[in-house]
C-alpha cells in the first residue's frame, strides 16, 4: 500500500502496549487503517486527539519516534474472478507468489443481510459421509460447526466435504493453522484439481495470533462477491473458530475489558454471530454456507466458546473415536443439523426421516445395553442383537471414511435393520416397511 | 433551538459527546457522518460529556463530527397498520428498506401514511376523556383498533368534536379536544410514546387469574400460564426452545401476538416470516401472520438496537392491550438483551457484578417483567399482555445471573431439559422442577373450578405427585437392577411413563397432536389418571414394560387421531379391553 504524498507523518508515539500503540493525531475515522513502521494497524479508541490502534504484527521493537500514516480506509479487500485460485495471507495480500488482485476494493464486515430478504434454505449438500448426509443432512446457507477435539482429523473432513460438495466456490479462512496443515489444504486442493475453484485466506501459526480477527472477514466479503454478484453457492470453511476466539481475548484483554465467562469478553456471542450469521440464502440464488470448526478442550461443550456458537449455529457436527470399529465415527446422539428437516424425504427419498430416527434409536439402545454390562447387569438377547447392530452401523454407516450416495446409505440402513431385528422392533410405518424391509433377511 | 454538540472520542460503539446545551438521560440523538445520520441513546451525562450508544456501526466516525440532539427519548409510533409488519429493534420497517442488505443510517416509517382506515367514531362531543379514552376504532385486520386519546395528555379533556364515520388516514384529525383551560388539540390516529416507560393508563392491575389456552398439554395442563401472566423458558442449546416458542405463538388463544427476536439466529426469523402468512389462526380462520407482530434484531445486527428491540415489542403490546385485548409477547432471547447490556455496561468501565453482568441486571429484568400483566382500562374493559421470554444459560448452567434474576420476577418456569431433549421426549419441559405460581393463587383456583371443575387442581397436584414417585422408582431401578425390587415398583414407574407419553409429550409437528384445546385435555387427563388410580396384576416385572408400552401406544394413536371421532373411538375401546386384562376387579 504505497503512502501516498499528502498524507500526514506523526512521529510521536505516547504509549505501547503488546498489541496496541496510542498517540496524538487529528481527523481520524473509527475502524480507520494505519500503518506504524510498515506494520498494519487498525484504529480501536478515540478519546480527543488520543487515537489507539492495534497493531496486527505485535508491537515487538516499535519505538515511540515511529512512523504513523493512517490510511483513510478501513481494512478491505479486492474483490474479482482473479481471486479464484489463490492464496492470501490475513491482509488479503498473496502469499503465493502470483501478482496483486485487480478489482472493486470493498471494506471487509460490510452490512447484514436484511432477514426479511432472505431466503429459506432449501437446497441439499451432498457430501457422501453417512454420518453427516443420513443423520445430519446439511443445507445451502446453514452455518455449522465441527465440536472437534484438537487430536481429531477435522480439518481432513472438512476437506473432504469441501470437495465432494457441489460448491461453485470454496473459501478457506484458516485461523492458526500448523504449516503442516496449511500445506495439507494446498496439496489436497491442488491434488484434486480443484484449486479455481478455491480461495484461502490462511493465518498460521507462524503469523502473529491478532491477525487472524481479519481472516473471517476477509473470506466472507470473497464469499458475498461470489454470492451475491455473481449467484453462485459458496461454500466457506473456518478453521480453528477457538482460536479466532482466543484473539478476541487477547486483544479486550489488552484493552483492559472487563472478562466474562472463561476469559473471554463480554461481547464474544456478538463478534461470533457477526461472522456466522453472514451464512444466507440469497432470493437472487446465489448462498454462502460456512463450515467452521471449534476445537474442545477434552470435549467440553460448557466451555463459552462452543456454548456460545452452539446457540448461533444452526446445528454441530461431532466427531468421536469408536474404539469397538476403531474408526472415527460422526456421532450421531451430540450431532445435529436444525436445517435437516427442510430436505430430508422431499429432496432425498421418502424412507430418509424414518430409517434415520430407527437406526439411530436402536444405536441409543445399544447405548443402554453397554451401560448394563459395565454396571454388571446381565444382557437380553435383544440387547446383544443392538450391539451387533451397533457395531455394524458404526463401520458402515457413522465412519467417516464412508463415502456413497444417499440411497446408498439408506439402503446399507435397511439391510443392517433387517439383519438384527424384526420388523415390529424397528417402529417404522407399515407403508415404508413394505417398500423397503429386506426380503430375504 | 435544540441541543448541539460534537463528537469526543470513540470506542466501538460508546461515543463520547459534548453538548453545548441541556440534554436528558435516555436522549437520542443523531451522529451525523459523511451525510448519514447515526441515531443514538443517551446513557450517561458527566458535566458537558453525554455518553451515547450508536445503534449502528460508528466505522468511519471522526472527533468532532455534529451531533442533533432531539429532546425526546427513544418513541415508537402507534396507530392502525402494526399489525403483520416486520420491524426492526427501533420500528423501522423491513419491508420498506432497499436492496437485500441494511444499510446503516436507513430509517424507515414505521406506519403507512396513505392507507385509508375506516373509521367509526366510539365517543361524542361533550364527553369527558382522558389519556386513552377511547375515541373511534377502525378494523384492522379484523380486530377493532381503538383510536384513544393520546397517552401524553395529562388530565381531563372534552371532546369537542369527533368525525363522522368514514375513511381516513392516519394523520388525519379525527378529534378535537379541549383541555382545563380551555385550550384546543387537534388528535389524529397516530401518538407516540417512550419505549422505556411503561403504559399505565388504565384504572387498576389486579392479580391475574385467567387461564391463557396454550394447546400445549405440559404448559396448560400441568403448569399453566394466565392472561396478564408472566413465564419464562430457559434451556441449552438444542433442546427445543425455538419449536416450544413458536408452537406457542401459533396456537396461543390471544388476540395479538408480539414477537421480538432478539439477538437470536435470522433463518429462525425467516421462518416465521415464510410460515405464518400460510398458516390459519385456531381461533379466527384469518392467516396466523395478520395478529402478528415480528420486532427481528437478530444476532448480527447492531447490539444497542437489540437492548431497545424487547421494550420497543412491550410497547406495541401495552397499546394494543388499552384497546382491551389480549397480547401475547414472546421474547427470544432475554439473554442477548442482558449481553447487550453488558456489552456497553463494559465500555462505560462499570464495576461488573456477576459473570460481568451489570449490577442492575436484576433490578431491570424485574422492571421489564412488571410491565406485563392484566389490566381493569377506566372503561372498565380488561385487556392484558402476558410475557414469556426465553433464557439461554451459558453451558446450560442455571445458576447464571440471568436465569437467577429471571426466576425471582417470572411466575411460571419452564425448565427445559438436555436429557428429555436427548431422549426425544418433547417438549424437554422436565415437568418436576418447573412450575405455575398461579396454581397456587385462589382466584386461578376459582376461575378454574368454573371453567373445567373444582377436582381439577387436586388432580394435577395428585399428577404431580405421580411423576416425582416415578422417577424416585426408576433411580431405585437403575441401582438396583430390574429384579432387585419388587414388582409393584415397576407399575408405579410405568404409570408415570404413561403420563410422561400421553400428557406430557406432544409431537409439534403433527396436524392433530400439536394443538389440543382445553376439554380435549380434560378427557385425557381423566383417561389417564383413571389408569394410574387402576390395581392391575402382574406375575413378573418383565410383563409388565410391553404390556405399558401396548397402552401408551393406545394412548398415543388416541392422541393423533381427531377428538371423538371413530377412529378416536376405536383406540379408546381398544385401550379398556387392554386394560381389562390386567385390571385387578
Amino acid at each position: 500500500m504505497a503512502t501516498k504524498a499528502f498524507q500526514k507523518i506523526y512521529t510521536k508515539v505516547t504509549q505501547i502496549t503488546k498489541a496496541t500503540c496510542t498517540l496524538r493525531a487529528e481527523g481520524i475515522g473509527y475502524d480507520e487503517l494505519a500503518e506504524i513502521n510498515g506494520r498494519l494497524a487498525q484504529v480501536v479508541k478515540i478519546i480527543g486527539d488520543d487515537v489507539t490502534l492495534q497493531v496486527f504484527g505485535g508491537t515487538e521493537g516499535i519505538p515511540t519516534n515511529a512512523e504513523v500514516t493512517f490510511l483513510g480506509k478501513s481494512p478491505s479487500l479486492k474483490v474479482s474472478d482473479q481471486l479464484a485460485g489463490r492464496f492470501f495471507n490475513a491482509f488479503g495480500d498473496p502469499i503465493d507468489g502470483g501478482p496483486d488482485i485487480e478489482g472493486q476494493e470493498v471494506a471487509i464486515g460490510g452490512p447484514s443481510v436484511n432477514p426479511v430478504r432472505r431466503k429459506q434454505p432449501s437446497e441439499l449438500i451432498g457430501t457422501g459421509i453417512a454420518g453427516i448426509d443420513l443423520n445430519n443432512t446439511l443445507v445451502s446457507g446453514q452455518k455449522i460447526p465441527f465440536f472437534a477435539d484438537p487430536d481429531q482429523p477435522f480439518n481432513q473432513v472438512m476437506a473432504m466435504v469441501a470437495l465432494r460438495a457441489k460448491a461453485d466456490k470454496i473459501i478457506l479462512g484458516g485461523m492458526g493453522l500448523t504449516n503442516d496443515d496449511y500445506l495439507f489444504f494446498r496439496n489436497v486442493f491442488d491434488n484434486a484439481g480443484a484449486l479455481d475453484r478455491i480461495v484461502s485466506f490462511v493465518n498460521t501459526t507462524e503469523n502473529p495470533p491478532v491477525e487472524r480477527l481479519l481472516v473471517p472477514d476477509m473470506a466472507l466479503t470473497a464469499a458475498e462477491y461470489f454470492a451475491v454478484e455473481k449467484n453462485e453457492s459458496v461454500l466457506v470453511l473456518l478453521t480453528d473458530m477457538t482460536l479466532y476466539a482466543d484473539a478476541l481475548s487477547i486483544v479486550s484483554n489488552r484493552m483492559d475489558q472487563i472478562p466474562s465467562k472463561d476469559s473471554m469478553p463480554g461481547s464474544l456471542y456478538s463478534d461470533l454471530a457477526k461472522i456466522y450469521e453472514k451464512a444466507v440464502q440469497f432470493p437472487s440464488g446465489g448462498s454462502i454456507t460456512i463450515i467452521a470448526v471449534t476445537t474442545l478442550s477434552g470435549g467440553d461443550i460448557t466451555h463459552a466458546i462452543p456454548d456460545n456458537t452452539g446457540y448461533i449455529t444452526e446445528g454441530q457436527l461431532f466427531l468421536r473415536r469408536d474404539s469397538d470399529v476403531g474408526k472415527v465415527i460422526v456421532d450421531p446422539f451430540r450431532s445435529l443439523s436444525r436445517l435437516k428437516q427442510l430436505v430430508i424425504g422431499d429432496k432425498t427419498r421418502e424412507d430418509h426421516p424414518q430409517v434415520m430416527n430407527a437406526a439411530i434409536r436402536l444405536f441409543a439402545d445399544a447405548a443402554s445395553a453397554k451401560t448394563k454390562l459395565e454396571n454388571g447387569f446381565d444382557l437380553t438377547e435383544y440387547d446383544q442383537r443392538t450391539l451387533d447392530f451397533a457395531k455394524e452401523y458404526s463401520n458402515d454407516l457413522l465412519a467417516i471414511d464412508v463415502n456413497i450416495g444417499t440411497d446408498d446409505m439408506l439402503d446399507t440402513g435397511w439391510k443392517l435393520l433387517g439383519r438384527h431385528f424384526k420388523p415390529e422392533e424397528v417402529g417404522i410405518k407399515q407403508e415404508l416397511m413394505n417398500k423397503y424391509w429386506p426380503k430375504e433377511a | 433551538m435544540s441541543t448541539q454538540g460534537k463528537v469526543k472520542g470513540i470506542i466501538a460503539n460508546l461515543v463520547t459527546v459534548e453538548a453545548d446545551g441541556p440534554v436528558a438521560q435516555n436522549e437520542i440523538c443523531y451522529l451525523q457522518t459523511r451525510g448519514t445520520d447515526l441515531m443514538a441513546e443517551v446513557i450517561k451525562v458527566n458535566g458537558a460529556n453525554a455518553f451515547v450508544q450508536v445503534f449502528e456501526s460508528t466505522r468511519g466516525l471522526k472527533i468532532g463530527d455534529p451531533v442533533r440532539f432531539t429532546g425526546h427519548m427513544l418513541e415508537v409510533t402507534l396507530g392502525p397498520g402494526i399489525l403483520s409488519k416486520n420491524y426492526d429493534g427501533l420500528q423501522n420497517d423491513l419491508d420498506k428498506m432497499d436492496g437485500v442488505f441494511l444499510k446503516r443510517g436507513d430509517y424507515t416509517n414505521p406506519l403507512d401514511d396513505d392507507t385509508l382506515w375506516n373509521f367509526k367514531p366510539l365517543a361524542k362531543a361533550g364527553d369527558e376523556v382522558e389519556a386513552a379514552s377511547w375515541l373511534g376504532e377502525v378494523n384492522e385486520n379484523g380486530k377493532p383498533h381503538r383510536i384513544m386519546v393520546p397517552f401524553v395528555f395529562e388530565g381531563k379533556y372534552t371532546v369537542k368534536s369527533v368525525v363522522e364515520a368514514g375513511e381516513y388516514k392516519i394523520n388525519d384529525t379525527i378529534a378535537v379536544l379541549v383541555d382545563a383551560d380551555g385550550k384546543e388539540h387537534n388528535v389524529t390516529m397516530v401518538q407516540k410514546w417512550p419505549v422505556k416507560k411503561a403504559i399505565t393508563a388504565y384504572r387498576e392491575k389486579p392479580r391475574p387469574f385467567k387461564l391463557l389456552e396454550t394447546g400445549v398439554r405440559t404448559i396448560d395442563t400441568i403448569n399453566p400460564i394466565v392472561e396478564g401472566g408472566t413465564g419464562f423458558i430457559p434451556g441449552p442449546f438444542g433442546t427445543g426452545k425455538t419449536v416450544l416458542q413458536h408452537a406457542i405463538s401459533k396456537q396461543a388463544e390471544a388476540d395479538i401476538v408480539v414477537i421480538a427476536a432478539c439477538g437470536e439466529r435470522a433463518n429462525e426469523v425467516v421462518e416465521i416470516f415464510t410460515e405464518f402468512p400460510e398458516l390459519d389462526d385456531p381461533h379466527t380462520g384469518r392467516k396466523l401472520m395478520e395478529r402478528t407482530i415480528i420486532v427481528a434484531n437478530t444476532s448480527n445486527m447492531p447490539v444497542a438496537a437489540r437492548e431497545a428491540s424487547v421494550y420497543t415489542a412491550m410497547t406495541l403490546s401495552e397499546y394494543y392491550r388499552s384497546m382491551g385485548l389480549k397480547v401475547l409477547m414472546m421474547a427470544d432471547s432475554t439473554s442477548r438483551w442482558a449481553q447487550a447490556l453488558r456489552e456497553m455496561s463494559n465500555r462505560l468501565e462499570e464495576l461488573p457484578g456477576q459473570d460481568a453482568f451489570p449490577m442492575d441486571l436484576s433490578a431491570v429484568i424485574a422492571n421489564f417483567y412488571a410491565r406485563a400483566g392484566f389490566v381493569y382500562l377506566n372503561n372498565g374493559e380488561s385487556g392484558s399482555v402476558t410475557f414469556i421470554g426465553t433464557v439461554s444459560p451459558a453451558g446450560g448452567n442455571l445458576k447464571e445471573p440471568v436465569t437467577e434474576s429471571t426466576k425471582k420476577v417470572a411466575r411460571c418456569f419452564y425448565a427445559l431439559q438436555q436429557s428429555r431433549a436427548d431422549g426425544k421426549r418433547y417438549p424437554a419441559i422436565n415437568p418436576i422442577e418447573s412450575y405455575s405460581k398461579y396454581l397456587e393463587y385462589p382466584e386461578f383456583e376459582e376461575y378454574i373450578a368454573k371453567r373445567i371443575g373444582d377436582k381439577w387442581i387436586a388432580s394435577i397436584n395428585e399428577l404431580k405427585t405421580i411423576l416425582l414417585r416415578g422417577q424416585e422408582v426408576s433411580e431405585q431401578i437403575n441401582i438396583l437392577g430390574d429384579d432387585g425390587v419388587p414388582v409393584e415398583y415397576h407399575i408405579r414407574f410405568w404409570k408415570s411413563e404413561v403420563i410422561d407419553f400421553v400428557i406430557l409429550q406432544q409431537d409439534a409437528f403433527d396436524k392433530v397432536d400439536m394443538n389440543t384445546p382445553l376439554e380435549r385435555q380434560e378427557y385425557m387427563l381423566n383417561k389417564v389418571m383413571g389408569i394410574c388410580h387402576t390395581d392391575f396384576q402382574f406375575e413378573s416385572f418383565t410383563e409388565v414394560g410391553s404390556y405399558f408400552k401396548r397402552v401408551i401406544n393406545n394412548l398415543r394413536q388416541m392422541n393423533y387421531s381427531e377428538f371423538e371421532t371413530d377412529e378416536f373411538k376405536k383406540f379408546e375401546e381398544e385401550l379398556n379391553q387392554i386394560i381389562n386384562e390386567r385390571k385387578v376387579a
